[in-house]
């Protein structure tokens, strides 16, 4: 008797398994990716990857610096919460040279460097940590080089912050729905649970327009393909010196700041 | 074999009772937890994991509780070993499900943590991580109980879990090594960049493990008469010794190559934990504790005469949980986050919400140890050997 129950249990539990096992491959391979129509392929804006120069010369006043972050916030649905600034949500910000470059500082650093702050963002990496650890590829790397996030598929781990060694990441601690002012219905508000980053305006570049931070940054950003040696971004980058942020890592951040 | 678990004194079903209380009262937290999300825990946007995460590496360490038994029973014949290696297993068993629990109340959205299976990504080192714990507690389960049953059923073990034995033997290393080998490899998070991460856990892991299992079979031979047998607690503990030596020479070691190279990434954690950075230093007392009940454990414990003494064994074993859960379960996850990549300092301290969802995690693998133990010791002392 209590053989032939083992026996049975045995039989139900293996079923069960393969039930599971077989409904996961179905959904699986039921999946298939959105189709674009033609007219968007043609407006949209292909890069072999995606790069940004940050001319910081050109980032003085406060309102230069708040024009550029409220372009991004407000139609990416950023949620503002005075309250919590401890679990803030930013995608693009401002910081001191000592805490954008650590390690980059002297004591007697030019006082210009010294007091302007330094806009700080998703450095979109050749050779991106947060897409190494992630366990389900909700960060992943396109072919252009955006380092992408599928909110829906994040199931708030939060390796990637601990991967991330540029604090680019954000979680949604809480809901961020009531946080969020005049919403942009063209781009998603995310749930409570994720992780969240700046996406180098992918939404933008298939419409064919530049990323909404260097729409507002009066050509203090400029944007532009990395691979392609005629670009007006690889011209910039062969006139000017340029640093780049804690490169000693080797994740080849795509973004660059002329100091 | 299983029914032995439902027939016991009524200070047996108190305790059931009281586990049960603290589960239902923690899961009150974790609901609300769920409905507003991690923002009614300490975690922030600079220290995103912290109380949950860091007792998910400690237990990790505490199912190490097997192999330490395991090893010495069938690898080198250590017979002394045979009555007690059960309590082993299963409070590995335990362990197991408590790390489980652990990472599953850290997720934002737990309700998809399959996406792990169903999208599995081998670059990540959480897939293996959940590969080799999911592989543990399985191999746990299936040895103890099998061979549980065959010692019940007045049979010899059965040869087909051998194979089994000694893949749980190796198994055991990959548990430690792969949770290591999740903070080890971060670029920039100076604290957990270091070689000897993965050797650390090992030498914590096998210390804390074997020390904690003691107390507990003590415990239970307290309300059991089970007696595991004066020799394996004295061989048990001695291996617990040599493993905390290392365990604290590994952690000098850290010091050394901090302030002897001067070099500031390196200091500055460490700086923070025992003297405070930036005027911040809410773990410096804690740092402190460690320290003290680290070193006073192994002068307990070195000398033989000390250790062979069951009180000052107990005492110095308590000193050795506490030292080590405060180093893994503590600081070291916590560490890995301050400075934030920014170099400022952003404190961490878990709310009363981290503290009871952890408590009913705790429960329940009491729950679970206290089955399987009474089950194991029912049927020792049904075949006389209790």
């Amino acid at each position: 008797m209590g053989s032939n129950r083992r026996q049975f249990l045995r039989i139900a539990g293996v079923t069960t398994l393969l039930g599971l096992g077989g409904g996961i491959t179905l959904s699986a391979s039921s999946y298939q990716p959105e189709e674009h129509s033609a007219r968007e392929k043609e407006a949209r804006l292909h890069a072999g990857r995606w790069g940004m120069v940050i001319d910081t010369r050109k980032f003085q006043t406060e309102e230069d610096f708040h024009r550029v972050i409220e372009a991004c916030h407000s139609i990416h649905n950023v949620p503002r919460d005075e309250a919590k600034a401890k679990q803030e949500i930013k995608w693009i910000w401002a910081d001191h040279f000592e805490h954008v470059f650590p390690g980059k500082e002297n004591p007697f650093l030019a006082e210009r460097v010294e007091q302007n702050e330094f806009l700080l963002l998703c450095n979109h990496c050749k050779n991106p940590p947060c897409v190494r650890v992630c366990p389900t590829q909700a960060t992943y790397k396109r072919e252009d080089g955006i380092v992408q996030m599928d909110f829906h598929r994040c199931i708030g781990c939060r390796y990637c912050m601990a991967g991330c060694p540029f604090g680019s990441r954000s979680f949604n601690f809480c809901d961020p729905g009531p946080y969020v002012k005049d919403k942009n219905p063209d781009f998603p508000v995310r749930m409570r649970g994720v992780v969240e980053k700046c996406l180098f305006c992918y939404e933008r570049l298939e419409e064919g327009k530049q990323p909404a931070c260097v729409e507002a940054s009066n050509g203090g950003l400029i944007f532009g393909d990395l691979d392609d040696p005629d670009s007006h971004i690889r011209q910039v980058l062969r006139e000017k010196y340029t640093i780049r942020r804690k490169v000693d890592l080797g994740t080849e951040p795509s973004v660059f700041y002329i100091v | 074999m299983l029914e032995k678990a439902l027939d016991g004194s009524k200070t047996y079903w108190a305790w059931i009772i009281f586990l049960l209380a603290v589960m239902g009262v923690g899961s009150i937290f974790y609901i609300i937890q769920l409905q507003k999300g991690l923002m009614v825990t300490g975690m922030s946007r600079d220290v995103s994991w912290g109380f949950y995460i860091a007792q998910f590496t400690y237990f990790v360490g505490v199912a190490a509780s097997a192999v330490m038994l395991v090893l010495p029973l069938y690898l080198h014949n250590q017979k002394e070993f045979k009555k007690m290696v059960i309590l082993g297993e299963f409070m590995a068993v335990a362990a197991v499900v408590i790390c489980m629990g652990f990472i599953v109340v850290d997720l934002g959205q737990p309700q998809r943590m399959l996406n792990v299976m169903l999208y599995p990504t081998p670059n990540s080192m959480l897939f293996y991580d959940m590969i080799v714990l999911t592989g543990y507690l399985l191999l746990n389960i299936v040895i103890a109980w099998n061979n549980l049953h065959a010692e019940w059923q007045r049979r010899p073990h059965p040869r087909w879990l051998q194979p089994l034995i000694y893949l749980s033997i190796v198994w055991a290393v990959s548990i430690h090594t792969v949770t290591a080998f999740l903070i080890q490899g971060l670029p920039g998070r100076h604290l957990w960049l270091t070689a000897i991460m993965a050797s650390r856990f090992l030498a914590s892991a096998f210390c804390s493990g074997p020390a904690i299992l003691i107390i507990l079979a003590l415990i239970a031979k307290k309300f059991t008469r089970f007696d595991p047998g004066r020799e394996a607690i004295r061989i048990l503990s001695q291996i617990v010794t040599y493993a905390m030596i290392a365990n604290v020479f590994l952690f000098l070691c850290e010091l050394f190559t901090a302030y002897y190279s001067n070099i500031p990434g390196h200091e500055h954690i460490l700086t923070y934990f025992f003297l405070g950075l930036h005027g911040k230093g809410a773990l410096v007392g804690w740092a402190w504790v460690m320290a003290g009940a680290g070193i006073l454990s192994l002068v307990i414990l070195i000398p033989s005469r000390f250790r062979n003494n069951q009180d000052l064994l107990l005492a110095g074993l308590v000193l050795l949980i506490l030292a080590t859960w405060i180093d893994k379960g503590l600081l070291l996850i916590v560490g890995g986050f301050i400075p934030n990549p920014m170099g400022a300092i952003t404190q961490y301290a878990p709310t009363g919400y981290e503290i009871m969802i952890s408590a009913m995690i705790y429960a329940t693998g009491l729950l679970i140890l206290t089955i399987l133990w009474k089950v194991a010791i029912g049927v020792k002392k049904e075949i006389g050997e209790a």
